[in-house]
């Protein structure tokens, strides 16, 4: 039962033979070493795992590495372009919109998506977009207004 | 990317010293190479940790001999300060070099932390009772104060010039009538091998003088995290290494009567071992070089099980508590209780019920074990590295020296991870298959291994004369511990006490910890709420009946300030503006929160609006830190508070995940108004506990001003929310 999949991961052709059942999560921290994304419920409930799957936030935990054949995927690892950080990712730092980090790669994943989706949200809106990224910490108000930023530098804004 | 490709990056950016295992300490130093070692017995703080130990834990041990503080200067002139205690997200590996770099007047940047690694760091209780900062602050202070005091006996030999004529400043030491005749710290330590032992307290800065201490600063580890090249001990790769799953219970104590591991064996490069772990209970787990292969292994192994019948569940939990109750101990008393109800004109009596709480964190407990030529080296998500190095050695049998625990960033700790069985695991599977092994619990193993907050029950009853004065109070609290348990209001009759220990009592149907700030949120529930119980039947507004009742200039200065930052104005409760007060004392820090909060009378569903908070934590080391502690505290509080609450029947754990078990999420959180209240000329406080121990008592002293419905049962769940309106 191993199958041959092919898919882009963090912009690089990446070619795996394996069962192609195996959850996606898995795949990422064992097969190819990338730790970023992170484990914390594997029933999709808490978003700790989750990665940009052709630009889209996807909760590696719930799905077949076989789901992602010939798309593109993008895990915390990747965000970075040319040693340059993505501006959600500055923008959480400059906010200090973390405590024990470990939520962190998958919350700013899904902000990435939701600003894919929605480049000027509202603070309700981004309230309701995050609202199934769970932090145990309470960075929440913070992480809420590092994306507010975020997205007016996404747009031309005052960088912060 | 190939194996050896990702195996180097994993490795790259952690601290492995195994080239140099110190065969002793001291070996240790001599092969740290040249600089200054400065290591401090502080006989004072070791007594104040182990007294914190009693009260945490009910008992005590003896004090380590060892010194337990140390900080090195290289040659370069970069210092850095060795603890053993860790980093979880509450920021002592920015806090902690602030404190040093004033100390040693030298730029905040060449200052770095070793943290959580028993072999390269000295002896230390664990991290837990807010203690880093109040406790292990100064003597890491102390140690930094004598190693500029040799650096300026060595600057004073090679300038040659009189040590009262010298100063230093950014990691130099000049002449102060010749500025530019100077020398740096790194010159001064080429070529030097200096170690130092001190005792006692040397004398220190006055905070007036600091300048790295009081300034925000944003966490260090910040970059490492949001790029995730922060490594958390599951993210760990060793070569040949194993992914262990192990056989659970579905019940404690359940006893297993049959199994077949034969489908689990036929899958491909599954190794499955049937064992006994080192207290003779059966060890069953099933390894592969992948763990979802392991998991899914696991999951063919079918086993049968004698379940204990159930005799407790949520529901009769605290009838069972309390008929099983040790006898009072008084904790503290004075006046006459008798008295003091004949001068009573109104009382109140009350009883509040705190139902059992999980932790939690986000990084499930994780270990990852190797044992090598008879010494075991284990990554743990650990608060205490110390506690399981020595739990570690037991179960192997292996002297102390020869475990090491190195702790990577810990995603979260709350008090859980004070307790090591997935890093005892790994080892002990370890040393089974000959291979390092990997133990990550599931979430589902989490929830049913938590040490989960006690379910409590609080006993008051007090009284008030006609002007509005607590005239007598008498307190009952069982099992929550006695944290935060002692009142701070003005009351001449009062007697508080005590009902068995704040955990591990054989009373719960399953292991009970410490959960932030243990005790306290159960007992600033029940005190808080009984407060304004008796403000509302003096007729008085719940601000001005607590500064009618308080002398302590601390917590009325925290109180006045909150309700400044709020913009309160007095009103008798229920005044339905949905506005709630609270009052507490944690970790020798003082904080009061006044709350707003809606209440949907259909549903029973709380929305909390906005929470001012205000506190007195001493000298503040960084400001920006205690803040995001303080927003922690009210955002986390808001789970045990409203939703939070384990079910179960008998000793099986119901909820197992997120989808029954709900924490605080972004739809929940309020504008929050924090502030720290400016206090340098009082020593540093707990930090990252305080603000959550009224989280409780301001939400329900604020739905009964909402809606006049008293809730004495955490959670208030819609449901009961729902009940008690409907009741009215």
């Amino acid at each position: 039962m191993t199958d041959t999949i092919s898919f882009k991961l963090n912009g690089k052709p990446t070619r795996l033979n394996l069962d192609g059942n195996r959850l996606l999560l898995w795949v990422l921290r064992t097969d190819l070493g990338l730790t970023g994304p992170k484990y914390g419920c594997g029933q999709g409930h808490c978003g700790c795992c989750t990665v940009l799957v052709n630009n889209v936030a996807l909760r590696s935990c719930l799905v077949a590495v076989s789901s992602v054949k010939d798309k593109d995927v993008v895990t915390i690892e990747g965000l970075e372009q040319d040693g340059k950080l993505h501006p959600v990712q500055k923008a959480f730092m400059a906010h200090d919109a973390l405590q024990c980090g470990f939520c962190i790669p998958g919350q700013v994943m899904h902000a990435v998506s939701l600003l894919n989706k929605n480049p000027q949200p509202t603070r309700e809106q981004i309230v309701q977009g995050m609202n199934n990224n769970f932090c145990r910490c309470g960075a929440h108000t913070r992480i809420i207004d590092a994306i507010q930023s975020a997205a007016t530098e996404m747009q031309g804004g005052p960088a912060q | 990317m190939n194996t050896n490709d990702y195996l180097a990056l994993n490795f790259k950016d952690i601290k492995d010293y195994s080239d140099l295992y110190p065969q002793s300490r001291r070996d240790f130093f001599k092969r740290l190479g040249g600089g200054i070692i400065v290591c401090v017995v502080m006989s004072e703080f070791l007594a104040a940790q182990a007294q914190e130990e009693r009260r945490f834990r009910g008992f005590g041990r003896g004090l380590p001999s060892d010194f337990n503080a140390f900080l090195r200067i290289d040659e370069n002139g970069h210092v850095t300060g060795y603890t053993g205690k860790i980093e979880m997200g509450q920021g002592p590996i920015t806090s902690l070099p602030q404190m040093l770099a004033d100390e040693l007047d030298t730029p905040l940047g060449t200052v770095d932390m070793v943290m959580g690694d028993t072999d390269l760091c000295p002896w230390d209780m664990g991290t837990f009772g807010s203690m880093t900062t109040r406790m292990f602050g100064p003597a890491l202070q102390a140690a930094a104060a004598e190693a500029k005091a040799v650096l300026l006996e060595l600057a004073a030999e090679s300038l040659k010039v009189p040590q009262a004529q010298l100063a230093a400043k950014d990691g130099a030491i000049f002449d102060k009538e010749k500025p530019e005749r100077r020398v740096t710290y790194g010159q001064l330590t080429q070529g030097k091998k200096i170690e130092r032992h001190i005792e006692g307290k040397p004398p220190l800065k006055d905070p007036s003088q600091f300048t790295a201490v009081g300034q925000p600063e944003l966490h260090r580890d910040g970059r490492a995290k949001v790029t995730g090249a922060a490594h958390y001990a599951g993210d760990i790769r060793l070569p040949g290494m194993l992914y262990a799953k192990i056989l659970r219970p579905p019940a404690h104590d359940a006893k297993l009567k049959s199994m077949d591991t034969a489908p689990a064996k036929k899958i491909p490069g599954v190794q499955v071992v049937q064992d006994k772990d080192y207290q003779g209970k059966d060890l069953i787990a099933v390894f592969h070089e992948f763990p979802d292969v392991a998991e899914n292994a696991l999951e063919q192994i079918k086993a049968d099980y004698d379940v204990p019948e159930a005799r407790v569940d949520d529901k009769n939990i605290f009838d069972h508590l309390l008929s099983v109750a040790p006898p009072a101990h008084v904790l503290a008393s004075d006046g006459d209780l008798e008295a003091g109800r004949k001068l009573a004109v109104k009382t109140v009596e009350a009883t509040y019920l705190d139902g059992y709480v999980a932790h939690s964190p986000m990084e499930t407990h994780t270990a990852l074990a190797r044992i090598e030529d008879g010494k075991a080296t284990v990554w743990a998500s650990t608060q205490n590295p110390f506690g399981a190095q020595g739990e570690i050695a037991r179960a192997l049998g292996f002297p102390a020296e020869k475990v090491r625990v190195i702790t990577p960033f810990v995603g979260g700790g709350f008090g859980g991870k004070t307790y090591n069985q997935q890093a005892v695991e790994a080892a002990q599977l370890a040393k089974i298959v000959g291979k390092p092994v990997q133990v990550m619990w599931s979430r589902e193993e989490e929830f049913f291994y938590d040490t989960f907050q006690p379910a409590a029950i609080v006993k008051i009853s007090s009284g008030v004369d006609a002007s509005g004065k607590t005239v007598f109070w008498d307190y009952d609290v069982y099992y929550a511990g006695e944290r935060g348990a002692q009142q701070f209001y003005t009351v001449p009759n009062h007697r508080t006490s005590g009902h068995g220990r704040g955990w591990q009592g054989s009373e719960h149907p399953f292991h009970t910890g410490a959960w932030r700030a243990p005790g306290n949120n159960t007992n600033t529930f029940a005190r808080e709420s009984h407060i304004d119980q008796m403000a509302a039947v003096a007729g008085v507004d719940p601000v001005e009946f607590r500064l009618n009742n308080l002398s302590d200039a601390r917590m009325v200065r925290v109180l006045k300030t909150a309700a400044e930052t709020f913009g309160w104005t007095p009103a008798k409760a229920p005044s339905q503006r949905g506005y709630g007060v609270a009052c507490g004392i944690d970790a020798g820090t003082y904080v009061a929160a006044i709350a707003e909060v809606a209440v949907d009378a259909k549903t029973g569903a709380v929305q909390v609006k906005r929470v001012a908070c205000a506190q007195d934590m001493g000298l503040v080391i960084n400001p920006e830190g205690a803040k995001i502690q303080m927003e922690g505290c009210i955002t986390m509080g808001m789970g045990y508070a409203l939703t939070e609450e384990i079910h179960f029947k008998g000793r099986k754990v119901l909820d197992t995940n997120y989808d029954t078990y709900e924490i605080p999420r972004y739809s929940w959180v309020p504008k929050m108004d924090t502030v720290i209240l400016d206090a340098k000329d009082k020593p540093p406080q707990g930090g990252g506990e305080p603000a959550i121990v009224v989280m409780g008592a301001v939400i329900a002293n604020a739905i009964h001003d909402a809606t006049g419905v008293r809730l004495c049962q955490l959670p208030m769940t819609p449901d009961r929310v729902k009940a008690a309106i409907q009741k009215t």
